[in-house]
């Protein structure tokens, strides 16, 4: 088989990055390697734990299973673009006050679903939460602080929302 | 880490060309649309195709949007018309193959007409795999066995399988003349519930078979295509009058692969099952539909339930070779028929 990369461009965090990449390497892969994005996480990388989470055009996938070549038209959304400078999201803010993360493995890509729940549903229920987050595999909360993290980080953005 | 193994990514802009490359390459090339079934089996060496072929973007344009299209070709397309309004739907559904497992759950007319389809994709896997994984991969997805989906560390060390090597014995029953690899998609049974046909192209042309003539009781040689042949649409009759249900087992309810699934569809007119049908997956090396005809006629009574749930149970053949036990699965079978039928009854 051929050695030969390909020269790509995705848009990751609302930037352009033009890289070459081996074309067997994957959107996990190119992001730490290529990218030096290392807030995605390596998992099992066989699409069972939701570690590499992350979003394409605001849908959550997983980078473990995806080619760089498939996303090449969408908007890359990783861990590292949801703070604005020094703004944090209010997921990462109520994820810390709330002490939703232990290891902390699995909270990048618990972020990324989250986010695209709260984009898409400002107010979930619980239920709604654990249906959100369920193919992420956190080993060590017990999801509960998870659960409170992301209520919270609902009302949070809906008293911002209000003040604006 | 775990990387895939060097290949080629082509992704060809026409169905026609796909098949031509795929023809090119007949030993070492695969079609991938999602990935999420191909990728982590490259990854462990169970596929390792030199070439893969990118179809998801080609067979994935009448579902987009939300849009439906008729099935008479004489009529206007909806892509001309805009989505259809909420009703029965008495020409049929079209689905593109390359529409997304989530896109497929939660349409609304799948949810209204084809319940037992919306239920079925929405208990796919995760999230993250429904948005990337598409109902004609769900079609084709790869048989599964305890033997087979291991790493290749674990199946090098325990001598590997038929399902890979074709001078291996089966693992599960070593006398067995075929692999009994578990057909385990979740769709499928919903799909043959609710009497779908699949449009296939190939380099011979292009056909419509019925989807429960599609699969082979053999783990390894499990679909009826021919070489080269891609799944481009899903095609379900009108569902007036009809309902549908799909109940699952699995080891995990976040998430897993089916060790038993039951699907059931009756067509009802004044309180009166006119036609029935219930099909079942993850109990043998296909997806097999049940004769769910003693349910014809009655008002989905008790009597009637019990001779389909106790035709499913016959029905299940599951071997020793997933999550459960063979005597548990069979009788989640005749268990699930019984409630999926209930469920379906007026009150």
């Amino acid at each position: 088989m051929t050695d030969t990369k390909t020269m790509l461009t995705l848009r990751v965090n609302g930037d352009p990055h033009t890289f070459a990449a081996e074309p067997h390497h994957t959107l996990l892969e190119v992001l730490r390697e290529e990218l030096d994005l290392t807030g995605t996480k390596h998992g099992c990388e066989l699409g069972e734990c939701g570690a590499c989470t992350v979003l394409a055009d605001g849908v959550p996938i997983l980078s473990c299973l995806t080619l760089p070549q498939q996303v090449a038209h969408a908007d890359i959304t990783t861990v590292e673009g949801l703070a604005k400078g020094p703004q944090l999201h209010p997921l990462q803010t109520a994820f810390a006050e709330e002490g939703a993360a232990q290891c902390g493995y699995c909270t990048p890509g618990i972020l990324l679903s989250a986010k695209a729940l709260l984009d898409a549903n400002p107010r979930p229920t619980r239920d709604e939460i654990a249906q959100a987050i369920s193919g992420n595999l956190c080993r060590c909360t017990g999801y509960t602080a998870i659960y409170e993290a992301i209520e919270k980080a609902a009302e949070m953005s809906a008293k911002a929302a209000q003040r604006v | 880490m775990l990387r895939l193994p060097r290949f080629r990514f082509v992704s060809p802009p026409s169905i026609e060309e796909a098949i031509h490359i795929r023809t090119e390459h007949p030993a070492t090339s695969m079609y991938v649309a999602g990935g999420t079934d191909v990728y982590p089996k490259m990854k462990r060496r169970q596929f390792q195709p030199e070439v893969v072929i990118a179809i998801g973007g080609l067979v994935r344009d009448d579902f987009r949007g939300g849009t439906l299209a008729p099935l008479a070709d004489t009529l206007p397309s909806v892509a001309e018309e805009g989505p259809l309004p909420l009703g029965p739907l008495p020409l049929g559904l079209r689905i593109g193959a390359g529409a997304t497992l989530t896109e497929v759950a939660e349409h609304p007319r799948v949810r209204e007409g084809y319940r037992a389809l919306s239920i079925a994709a929405g208990l796919v896997s995760t999230p993250q795999l429904r948005n990337m994984g598409t109902i004609g991969g769900n079609v084709c997805l790869d048989t599964r066995c305890n033997w087979y989906d291991q790493s290749l560390f674990w199946r090098t060390a325990e001598g590997y399988c038929m399902k890979t090597h074709g001078d291996v014995v089966c693992r599960v029953a070593t006398s067995s003349p075929r692999c009994l690899a578990v057909a385990s998609a979740d769709t499928v049974p919903a799909l043959i519930a609710l009497g779908a046909q699949i449009n296939v192209v190939g380099p011979n042309g292009a056909r419509t078979i019925d989807l429960a003539e599609c699969y082979r009781e053999d783990g390894i040689n499990y679909l009826a295509l021919e070489p080269g042949e891609i799944v481009t649409e899903i095609v379900l009759p009108p569902s007036d009058g009809w309902r549908s249900t799909y109940l699952k087992q699995r080891d995990r309810n976040s998430f897993d692969f089916p060790i038993a699934g039951v699907a059931a569809a009756v067509r009802m007119d004044r309180g009166v099952v006119t036609d029935a049908r219930v099909a079942i997956t993850a109990l043998g090396s296909r997806p097999v539909r049940v004769d769910a005809s003693a349910l014809v006629g009655t008002k989905l009574d008790d009597e009637a339930i019990g001779a389909v749930a106790d035709a499913t149970h016959k029905a299940a053949r599951p071997m020793d070779n997933t999550s459960g036990t063979i005597s548990q699965r069979k009788r989640a079978a005749r268990v699930f028929a019984d409630r999926a039928l209930r469920s379906l009854r007026d009150d």
